[in-house]
């Protein structure tokens, strides 16, 4: 539709501040100052370019927009393709919305090697980007695991005690994941012929081996995401994270697993989509409620809100493999929603990790009486993490627990009673942190939230309402997406003989003797 | 005709006679010329690769069919010359510095560079051995350069005692083959193996063990398990400019041998060679990434990360496709420059005039040394296979063509042993970028330095963005392989 390459200019743009923060030279003081800002004004300047995809976007269609197309190895017939759909098109926005937070958010909080960590994040933002937009699956996968090196590094440097062993366990987690997924790519180039994603979408694979790529597709985007009991990585990387890492990892890189599930396992392996069903299910349902669990016993802060996304991100599998238009809306929504809610958790924990450099539960109370103003954005958000209606929170809940009931009721029922584990940890933490007497001595002279901290919520807590009171203006932008998706699904299962796929997934992983 | 025959082989005899002019020119002159030997030894294989490159690349056969000059040759002889240029340019200051320059190092390097150049285009086994073995006795030799230096003439006996116990056995593999076939030229031993494989029947016995005993042989050249016993002792012990060497041009020579040895005549017999290439790619790999945790001193690592970089490019091989062959050839560029680059680093760590070798110095280089660090960071995580660096290219390749040829347990088992890899390659990472610093190392590391580094750098990092020169001649070199 249009001649600008809107995409590439999103994805690219901030390696464009990072060529101007390597040219920065002088003081330490003064190189660390300009840095923020050419990384500050970058990251908004791709964030205003990215909104012209949210007012560019044709919601009434399934297909891919603003696509562009290049050579890149021609000989194996793969290329530079670019593209989005109602499905990645809300992704793109939450990186580039939270790319310019992050920068905010640590504007003071990170003192040492500056200039660095605005490269890593500016770089960071151009993987994200460009893996939401790739329509090519080698493209995709050059991105997705690229974004391992700026991680760990962000993790590694400016990270917390243990933030060695975190980062190792982050990129070495991720990595025996993404390995497996690329042999999976492999296999089905040679299957298909390409790696164009739209061909492969419409490519049907012989049953068999659908089996044998959803297992490897599983393998990494599972330990994305993270599911139960690949999740462990996760609360170590968020613990040791510096807040704006955790954001981030947080806001976007956990989508990055759900997104494969839909962009890939989804329509691509139909027939063991439907056989992996109740798999997936009985892993999301033990993620919901045992991480809740879990997450109930935490006494480092952010250790609790990384437990909570691994429950939240049960959901999101347990909406998708629902195969439901409700069920996938809801997952998508519940994505998004966890991205803004996630992050603003995170910063908030890193609000008061920044005055008081600890993030025990135990070591706070009381903080209501001095920080009225953090009390209150805490209170949204927490709200808005349980799942309370008006929030963001309870839509993406609610259209899971409507997709799972078709599909299973006791999917429905257990997965509602993490809901109620849910608000249980969520309260207890807040009760624990923001009310009860003030009665340690250092936190009597906490100051409120500054007017940066301000400007970093204000944005969040605009979204966290509009989501959750107009969600249709969300909901709209992937429905045509999600519909075309099920009915592809379904008439993918009907081709290749509905009741019959359980049968040959069978015969596919234990063949005859 | 002799004249047209010198003419095919007109870089191997440029060098010969640049080599022996040099040689002369020094001996007659003494060692005060070194360092002027030295820079024309770069400037003569600058010269050959302008030949080599500046002709058509197909050159067709000569000698009565034991060498060939074909556009597969021609690829491989470019990097081994780039490779042996970069590593003599590095050896410079390292050797003014040691005292240890004389005049027979870049005359004996320059000699081993002719038998790499044979060896690429050797067509006949005779042709073969004659290319190794120039090669190898000038390597034993500058492996013990130091000769006051204990370890130095340590890592030369040591490799001269390995190389010929595998040189007698990768002879006594041809001589069976002489024995079984009649015939030792390429072309001959295709045409009769051909035969038999047209008629159904397996080859004789005694071809097999010859080839066994063969692929031992190369397998000793590339360092591949469970021939690589020496790799550590002689890369540690070896002066790092001379390691450098090591891990670069021969590495590509002798793979390029083996490429076209397998390849070549044996081609037809994929099921007999198949399964012993798939055992040394997967023991090269598992080993090259386990035994490299526990390692401490950098050569050493990288003596490991060499094992497991040969076994990644023998997946290639082990496909024993077209693929699998441009994977290899694309896998050993890639492998060239990183190396080149790594080596660069290493031989940069000096603390007041002295040489440290312990990964534990890297510590806090990227504040005591930023742009060094960023370039070593970039080399190892390409070298884990991090797209979108260039070491994922040349591992995607590989894996291509083992998929495409169905080695499905082999492409997983890579994989994996990739992510193992990465652990210690991560390792590097972490004591430049999450440590604090000890002492920094010494400045300026001198322009030659400077350059290999950014050139290095810059092409691993920037691989991506153009990597059609590269594979599109990379295919056209395998293509020359298939064509017959």
């Amino acid at each position: 539709m249009s001649s600008w390459p809107i995409l590439s200019l999103v994805t690219f743009l901030p390696l464009a501040g990072v060529a101007f923060i390597l040219f920065i030279r002088g003081e330490p003081d003064l190189v660390a100052r300009n840095a923020r800002y050419v990384a500050l004004w970058t990251s908004l300047i791709t964030f205003v370019l990215s909104l012209s995809l949210w007012f560019g976007f044709d919601r009434g269609t399934a297909a891919f927009q603003f696509t562009e197309y290049a050579e890149w190895m021609p000989d194996l017939g793969i290329s530079y393709s670019m593209g989005v759909d109602g499905i990645s098109v809300l992704f793109v926005l939450l990186s580039t919305l939270l790319t310019p937070i992050c920068v905010i958010a640590s504007w003071d909080a990170v003192k040492v090697r500056v200039k660095e960590y605005m490269i890593a994040f500016l770089v960071l933002e151009t993987l994200m980007v460009g893996m939401f937009c790739a329509l090519d699956f080698m493209v995709f996968y050059v991105f997705f695991e690229g974004v391992l090196i700026p991680m760990f590094l962000i993790i590694g440097i400016w990270g917390g005690e243990r933030r060695v062993y975190a980062a190792f366990k982050f990129f070495l987690y991720t990595l025996t994941g993404s390995v497996l997924l690329l042999l999976a790519l492999l296999a089905m180039y040679f299957e298909a012929g390409t790696t164009d994603i739209p061909t492969l979408l419409a490519y049907d694979f012989p049953p068999a081996m659908q089996t044998w790529l959803w297992l490897a597709f599983f393998a990494s985007f599972a330990v994305k995401v993270p599911m139960w009991p690949v999740h462990t990585w996760l609360p170590d990387a968020h613990v040791e994270a510096p807040t704006a890492g955790s954001v981030i990892l947080a806001g976007v890189l956990l989508k990055m697993g759900g997104y494969g599930f839909l962009r890939f396992s989804l329509p691509m392996l139909p027939d063991a989509s439907v056989f992996f069903t109740p798999f997936v299910f009985t892993l999301s349902i033990v993620a919901i409620v045992y991480t809740s669990l879990v997450a109930l016993a935490q006494e480092d802060m952010k250790k609790l809100i990384a437990y909570s996304s691994v429950a939240h991100m049960g959901f999101v599998t347990l909406g998708t493999f629902t195969v439901t238009q409700q069920g996938v809306e809801g997952a998508l929504f519940q994505m998004l929603s966890h991205g803004v809610v996630s992050a603003a958790l995170f910063l908030i924990v890193g609000v008061v990790y920044d005055r008081m450099h600890t993030r025990l539960i135990a070591r706070y109370g009381g903080l209501v009486e001095r920080m009225p103003a953090y009390a209150l954005s805490f209170m949204i958000f927490m709200l808005a993490s349980v799942g309370l209606p008006g929030t963001s929170g309870f839509v993406g809940e609610f259209l899971v627990l409507v997709g799972a009931f078709q599909i299973s009721t006791w999917a429905a029922l257990l997965a509602a009673s993490g809901m109620i584990l849910g608000a249980a940890y969520m309260l207890y933490l807040y009760r624990r942190v923001v009310f009860g007497v003030l009665s340690k001595t250092d936190l009597k002279s906490i100051l409120d939230l500054n007017r940066r901290e301000v400007v970093v919520f204000a944005p969040l807590l605009a979204l966290v309402f509009w989501m959750g009171i107009f969600p249709m203006s969300f909901l709209d932008v992937f429905s045509a997406t999600v519909a075309n998706l099920i009915a592809d699904h379904d008439s993918a299962l009907a081709a290749s003989g509905g009741s019959s796929v359980w049968a040959a997934q069978w015969a596919a992983l234990w063949p005859a003797q | 005709m002799i004249g047209s025959d010198l003419m095919v082989a007109l870089p191997e005899v440029m060098l010969a006679v640049l080599a022996t002019a040099l040689l002369m020119f020094g001996v007659f002159r003494g060692n005060q010329v070194a360092p002027t030997i030295l820079m024309l030894s770069v400037v003569s294989l600058v010269l050959v690769l302008a030949v080599l490159l500046l002709r058509p690349s197909d050159q067709g056969g000569a000698f009565g069919g034991l060498f060939v000059a074909d556009g597969f040759a021609v690829f491989m002889k470019t990097l081994v010359l780039i490779g042996s240029a970069v590593a003599m340019l590095m050896s410079l200051r390292y050797l003014e510095r040691a005292q240890a320059l004389r005049f027979e190092y870049p005359v004996l390097m320059l000699f081993a560079t002719l038998g790499m150049l044979m060896m690429i285009s050797a067509e006949d086994l005779m042709s073969l051995y004659l290319g190794l073995e120039l090669q190898s006795l000038a390597l034993y030799v500058i492996a013990a350069f130091r000769r006051d230096n204990l370890r130095s003439t340590e890592a030369g006996l040591k490799y001269f005692v390995l190389g010929a116990l595998s040189s007698g056995m990768l002879l006594y593999g041809a001589s069976m083959i002489y024995g079984f076939t009649g015939t030792t030229s390429f072309q001959a031993l295709a045409s009769v193996f051909a035969e038999i494989s047209v008629a159904g029947e397996a080859p004789s016995l005694g071809v097999v063990v010859g080839l066994v005993f063969l692929i031992a042989g190369l397998a000793f050249k590339v360092s591949a398990v469970p021939f690589h016993m020496w790799t550590p002792d002689v890369y540690e012990g070896a002066p790092t400019p001379v390691t450098a060497f090591f891990a670069t041009a021969p590495k590509v020579a002798a793979m390029a041998l083996f490429v076209r040895v397998i390849m070549g005549p044996f081609g037809e017999f994929v099921g007999q060679w198949q399964q012993i290439l798939v055992f040394i790619a997967i023991a090269s790999m598992v080993l090259g990434a386990l035994a490299a945790i526990n390692q401490t001193n950098i050569k050493r690592l990288m003596a490991y990360s060499s094992i497991g970089h040969v076994g990644y490019s023998l997946v290639g091989l082990a496909a024993g496709t077209e693929a699998g062959v441009h994977g290899v050839i694309v896998y050993m560029a890639i492998y060239l420059v990183m190396n080149m680059g790594t080596f660069a680093c290493i031989l940069c760590m000096r603390r007041k005039d002295v040489m440290v070798e312990g990964i534990d110095d890297l510590r806090g280089l990227s504040k005591s040394n930023p742009m060094m660090a960023l370039v070593l960071a970039i080399f190892m995580f390409s070298m884990a296979g991090i797209p979108p660096l260039a070491g994922f290219f040349g591992k995607l390749y590989v894996f291509m063509a083992a998929i495409d040829a169905g080695l499905y347990t082999l492409a997983v088992i890579g994989v994996l042993s990739s992510v193992v890899g990465a652990f210690y390659y991560l390792r590097i990472v972490k004591l430049m970028y999450f440590d604090e610093p000890s002492e920094a190392f010494d400045q300026p590391i001198g322009g030659e330095m400077v350059l290999i580094l950014t050139a290095s750098g810059a092409a691993i990092l920037l691989f991506f963005v153009v990597p059609g020169p590269l594979l599109d001649s990379a295919a056209t070199a395998a293509a020359v392989l298939f064509a017959g």
